[in-house]
């Protein structure tokens, strides 16, 4: 009958799209990966808007504050991480802090995104 | 007349479809997160239903019952931030899926993990979009993988129905 071909000799086929599909996904994500210098800043991102820009190195808490949300975003011994989010899952808190270049924290609810950029020595400055 | 029974028992049949998608679209959302580090993944069992009206049902009503599921959904449970993602994933995933069984070389279950992996990609774009960065590129490789494993059962379900009801 036409209903048993649905799975049959097709399994091949299936193994060998799924193996070059992953084989793709990994060399793109291992670009995004490599290509990248260790991270010096934080950026930290509302919507389109940047809100604010701050070094690694200095221990810091920033209160990433909106009209209707709020964002506790702590740098400490060269990690940035969110401690606490009025945001109704929580996810970004639950983020392990980060370090590296691209490395990022996203609380989608509120719209915010801190991530590690690298910037040249010459233009860090601190936003306060 | 014959024909007007049957649109209603189709239109019977497809609603019933989209109230257990959304059960288990319900379903998903309160089982533990599977993996910790990449927040936001989801298993994808509402593809379950959507791959077996795909393939016993046909293109239109696929669609139609997966964006109605979608919307539904959002409006209940969701945000309209929400929303522009699951419809954004689910796009990509239904017409990825579409054409790769109307090119006719994969199983159900190629299938379900192309749709299920497309799903997340589709998501992951929507999120560089939205939020002006290419960072998170590196989580497709996580997603990637879960999503094969989580289509593989998915199309496992979905094969399971397409060849007994």
């Amino acid at each position: 009958m036409q209903k048993e071909k649905y799975i049959g000799r097709k399994i091949t086929n299936d193994i060998v799209f799924i193996a070059v599909l992953l084989f793709f996904v990994f060399l793109i994500g291992m670009l995004f990966l490599t290509f990248g210098k260790a991270g010096n800043t934080v950026k930290v991102t509302v919507g389109q808007t940047v809100f604010g820009e701050y070094p690694l190195e200095q221990d810091r808490i920033v209160e990433i504050r909106t009209e209707h949300s709020l964002n506790l975003l702590v740098i400490e011994s060269g990690r940035a991480f969110i401690r606490e989010a009025s945001c109704p899952d929580g996810i970004c808190c639950d983020h392990h802090p980060i370090f590296r270049d691209g490395e990022s924290i996203i609380c989608l609810p509120n719209q915010v995104v801190v991530t590690v950029i690298a910037k040249a020595e010459n233009e860090i400055d601190i936003v306060a | 007349m014959g024909n007007n029974k049957q649109r209603i028992k189709k239109l019977c049949l497809l609603a019933l479809l989209t109230a257990a998608s959304m059960i288990l679209s319900y379903v998903e959302s309160v089982l533990p997160p599977v993996f910790a580090a990449v927040p936001g993944i989801k298993v994808g069992l509402p593809n379950i239903i959507v791959i077996f009206i795909l393939y016993r049902m046909g293109v239109s009503s696929a669609a139609t019952v997966s964006f109605i599921r979608i919307f539904l959904t959002s409006l209940l449970f969701g945000n309209p931030i929400s929303l522009i993602y699951s419809v954004a994933g689910a796009l990509l995933s239904l017409v990825v899926m579409i054409l790769l069984k109307k090119a006719d070389f994969l199983s159900v279950i190629g299938v379900s993990v192309a749709g299920g992996v497309f799903h997340n990609l589709g998501q992951i774009l929507t999120a560089m979009l939205l939020l002006g960065t290419t960072a998170i590129g590196y989580y497709m490789i996580v997603l990637a993988v879960t999503g094969t494993l989580a289509g593989i059962f998915v199309g496992l379900c979905g094969a399971f129905l397409i060849k007994r009801c």
